[in-house]
């Protein structure tokens, strides 16, 4: 395949930055979006310019490094991530737009990559339970309802990619931080700080200059691991219950 | 306020204050229906409005009890629009250089939207309420009032335009505050979709079926 590239490129977060095109040839359907980004590169290289800079790790579908957006889409055309994207999704002679997720809260570093570390600040200030480390505890302790079970599995999958800020027109965290909310306060493991970690979470997502929810719909569509629109207004409910109990635990 | 400062708690405010707004529609579209009854009745049931709940209340203090809620409700739903429309603005300051807009009409028309609704709010209390820009705006007589307003060509577009923006703004608005009063749920979304669509077809063919019975002669 041959295709034309027009991709995002800055220097550094201070510099404008523009769309630049490139061509790349022989490109194998079989490949995965970021092989090919992998050949562009390597002839950038032998031709003595700067490689683009873009986000990897694991390549399987995993980490949630290697979002960008594709002709427009988070991730591409298909609903994964995008090193699990195949340039087969892609006819001979497309032009392809790749750009970096766009928003405030999530600066630009250098090309494709933009910094997320606000995504780990909500997680900070709630996602996670607090429980003495040490000996593994008894597997019996505390057992789980399987529906309980089930939604936390569910909500556990998100891999902090930020493919649903980038889609959201509001550059929103709903859907990344409803689904932490409700993967911990569906456990009993998460329930002493039920009311804190939604509060908490809710107040930090603010406070990192992500917008509100709209409810367009566009951050589920996106998502390469199928979290549903439905967490954030579970999300909602759990913040007025919260609310309603003055933040406090039963 | 902790709650107020939140976008979870803004958004609550939004749906709540919509909600008494939606319903305050249903009983004020149900009501304009007199219209195809003849003035007595259109009339009598203006005249009535302002005796509920008399004796216990004194003259008209039921519709002005109605009036400062809504009123209350109206600056809310404003106020937390414009507010949480400046933070989803600055929020994504850079877009996308490929463009499409995926999300549906009534969606993006939100903002848009809720700016008409608002002004068609201001013209329709100096319309009907004062009648300072009707053509008749006699108190007390709805019914001849409202056969003028929709005899002139302004009021007629004024009044189409806004019930189309009242009908696409209840179908994504009532979605919406359903889910932030977090009432969605998987299954659920289906039937509070189909909610929100029947009950913006319901107002605005009720609101429109006056300006098209006066347009058609049906309400002279
Ligand atoms: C064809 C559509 C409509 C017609 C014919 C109509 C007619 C009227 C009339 C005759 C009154 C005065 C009632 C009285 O004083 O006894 C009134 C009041 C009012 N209408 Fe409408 N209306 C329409 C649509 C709407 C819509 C869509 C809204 C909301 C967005 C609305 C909001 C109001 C409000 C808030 C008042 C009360 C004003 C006050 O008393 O302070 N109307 N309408
Ligand atoms: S590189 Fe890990 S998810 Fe794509």
């Amino acid at each position: 395949m041959n295709l034309t590239l027009r991709i995002w490129r800055q220097r550094d977060p201070e510099s404008p930055g523009a769309m630049t095109t490139y061509e790349v040839a022989d490109i194998s359907p079989d490949m995965s979006f970021l092989e090919m980004l992998d050949t562009l590169n390597e002839e950038l290289i032998l031709r003595g310019e700067e490689p683009v800079a873009f986000d990897h790790d694991c390549r399987e579908g995993i980490c949630g490094a290697c979002g960008v957006v594709i002709n427009g889409d988070a991730h591409g055309p298909e609903r994964t991530t995008t090193c699990q994207l195949h340039m087969r999704s892609f006819e001979d002679g497309d032009t392809i737009d790749v750009e970096p997720w766009r928003a405030a809260a999530f600066p630009v570093v250098k090309d494709l990559v933009v910094d997320r570390s606000a995504f780990d600040r909500i997680i900070g200030s709630g996602g996670y339970v607090t429980a003495p480390t040490g000996s593994a505890p008894e597997a019996h302790a505390t057992p789980v309802p399987k529906p309980s079970a089930d939604t936390a599995f569910e909500h556990a999958e998100c891999i902090g990619c930020g493919a649903c800020v980038a889609a959201c027109p509001n550059g929103s965290a709903m859907l990344f931080t409803s689904a932490k909310v409700v993967h911990l306060n569906s456990l009993p493991q998460g329930a002493p700080e039920r009311e804190s970690r939604v509060l908490d979470m809710v107040d930090t997502m603010d406070a990192e200059g992500f917008g509100g929810c709209t409810v367009t719909g566009m951050c589920t569509t996106v998502c390469p691991k199928g979290i549903p629109l439905s967490s954030i207004s579970t999300m909602n409910r759990e913040f007025l219950r919260a609310t309603r109990r003055g933040g406090r635990p039963d | 306020m902790r709650f107020w400062r939140s976008t979870v708690g803004k958004k609550t405010v939004m749906a709540v204050s919509g909600a008494i707004m939606l319903l305050y529609l249903v009983f004020h579209m149900a009501g304009n229906l007199k219209v195809f009854f003849g003035p007595d009745e259109m009339n009598g049931y203006a005249h009535w409005l302002r005796t509920v709940g008399e004796p216990v209340l004194h003259h008209e203090w039921f519709l002005w009890i109605a009036r400062v809620a809504l009123l209350a409700a109206v600056v809310g739903h404003a106020t937390a629009a414009y507010q949480l429309s400046r933070r989803d603005v600055a929020a994504r300051p850079v877009g996308y250089r490929h463009r499409r807009a995926r999300t549906s009409y009534a969606t993006r028309t939100m903002r848009w939207g809720g700016v008409i609704i608002a002004l068609f709010l201001v013209w329709h209390i100096l319309d009907l309420t004062t009648g300072t820009v009707n053509p008749n705006g006699e108190a007390g007589r709805p019914y001849e009032n409202i056969v003028a307003a929709f005899h002139t060509w302004y009021g007629n577009t004024i009044y189409i335009v806004a019930m189309l923006a009242v009908g696409l703004h209840i179908r994504h608005g009532f979605y919406g505050a359903a889910q932030t009063l977090g009432a969605g749920g998987r299954t659920r979304d289906r039937l509070l979709k189909a909610t929100a669509n029947g009950l913006a077809l319901l107002l605005t063919v009720g609101f429109l079926s006056v300006p098209v019975g006066v347009m058609t002669g049906i309400v002279e």
